[in-house]
């Protein structure tokens, strides 16, 4: 099966690894992330104004790309899906929103009709978590993982609709599919600090600190997450516990990523 | 109706595309705010003061860059007011004034390190820049 897939400035970055591994999972379960051409960056934020229009356009090129191709938008990175999610609700809801948009894809249009589906999503509901399971070579038996999840792949709820917001359990369900045991703590689904780390480091280094300690208190081996800018702010303000991508600890539990551990 | 900060509040909430009077003033927008402490004015004090017109000190505090748009405002209000999104509308207010930018490039290479992903980077650009 192919699926579109957007996967952002950072992954083709910094954060390479979250990508590199997403594909070859993907691979593995039997999906093939083709990328759309000529994407651009989705500006890591949305911005929540309704009169913003030029702002949210390289999302809209990426849905209608997709929607061109009859085929769900993948993501990975937190930040792209948030941002074209919220986007694609924007084209569904705001008529005058819509209507500015379409000035600028003309000669042709976008309708708001594009499914899009983060990564996590796909291996729930496309791959499904019983196949996942299966695909297991490697199960990470005994290993205490902490999902955390941050603030964008879930808020705002109504429009994001992964998961119940306050109480997910989509990473938790995939950690226990492929293996491992998934540690809950208070902390996971608040917010790293963000972009305000290029403003005030101290806020973002107060606020991860809260979210590594709540999980080394719960007795976590290693945190996983989906956002490249979590990850540096958990690591930057010195994490007890690992931090690494849920890509990696997928592509190790399906024999993927042997041999390049430490 | 003459005052000119009368027309800021009917921008801002226009743009923001939320009703402040909806507000009943509970507090748990402010009580859940991640940068809380970090605020000279909180959520709630956006929301009562957009809607009493008082926006002055708000566009010159720094409170408007400390907003992390988490939305944990957002999905917890039980009336459901939006408090980052006026937030937000009052710090465009004063970015795109002309000159007005919070970063410039100029700043950035002090800020860099290592590690630093371009994600944070353009989000902070969006979010301080016009």
């Amino acid at each position: 099966m192919k699926l579109s897939y957007f996967p952002g400035c950072t992954l083709k970055n910094k954060a390479a690894d979250l990508d590199r591994y997403a594909r070859l999972c993907a691979e593995a379960l039997g999906v093939t992330l083709e990328e759309i051409e000529e994407w651009q960056c989705c500006g890591g934020v949305f911005t929540t104004s309704t009169d913003e229009v030029a702002t949210k356009l390289a999302s809209v090129r990426a849905l209608a790309d997709a929607k061109k191709q009859g085929r769900p938008l993948v993501s990975v990175c937190s930040a792209c899906h948030n941002v074209i999610k919220q986007t694609n609700h924007a084209m569904q809801t705001n008529a005058e929103f819509a209507d500015k948009v379409n000035r600028y894809m003309a000669p042709e249009s976008y309708d708001g009709s594009a499914e899009v589906v983060h990564y996590l999503e796909m291996l729930r509901d496309i791959v499904g978590l019983d196949k996942l399971a299966a695909a297991v070579k490697n199960p990470l038996k005994g290993k205490k993982i902490a999902a955390y999840y941050g603030c964008l792949l879930l808020r705002p709820g109504s429009v994001m609709a992964m998961d119940d917001p306050e109480n997910p359990r989509i990473m938790e369900d995939i950690i226990t599919a492929i293996g491992a045991e998934p540690v809950i703590y208070p902390y996971r689904n608040e917010c790293c600090g963000g972009y305000v780390v290029m403003e005030s480091p101290e806020l973002a280094g107060k606020m991860s600190k809260k979210v590594t300690q709540s999980a080394h208190e719960k007795g976590a081996d290693l945190i996983v997450t989906a956002c490249p800018l979590c990850r540096y702010n958990l690591v930057k303000n010195g994490s007890d516990t690992p931090v690494v991508y849920f890509t990696e600890l997928l592509a190790q539990a399906l024999g993927l990523k042997e041999g390049e551990d430490e | 109706m003459s005052n000119p900060m009368e027309n800021v509040r009917e921008e801002i909430i226009r743009r923001s595309g939320v009703d402040p009077k909806k507000c009943m003033r509970c507090g748990k927008c402010s009580g859940t705010c991640p940068a809380y402490d970090e605020m000279e004015y909180h959520p709630h004090q956006f929301v009562y003061m957009v809607e009493s017109g008082d926006i002055e000190p708000l566009m010159k505090s720094e409170s408007v860059y400390r907003c992390l748009t988490c939305f944990a405002c957002v999905e917890r209000c039980p009336r459901g007011v939006e408090p980052a999104k006026l937030i937000e509308a009052v710090r465009l207010e004063v970015i795109r004034a002309s000159g007005a930018n919070h970063m410039t490039p100029d700043h950035v290479p002090a800020l860099l390190d290592d590690e630093i992903p371009q994600q944070a980077l353009v989000s902070a650009f969006r979010k301080y820049t016009k």
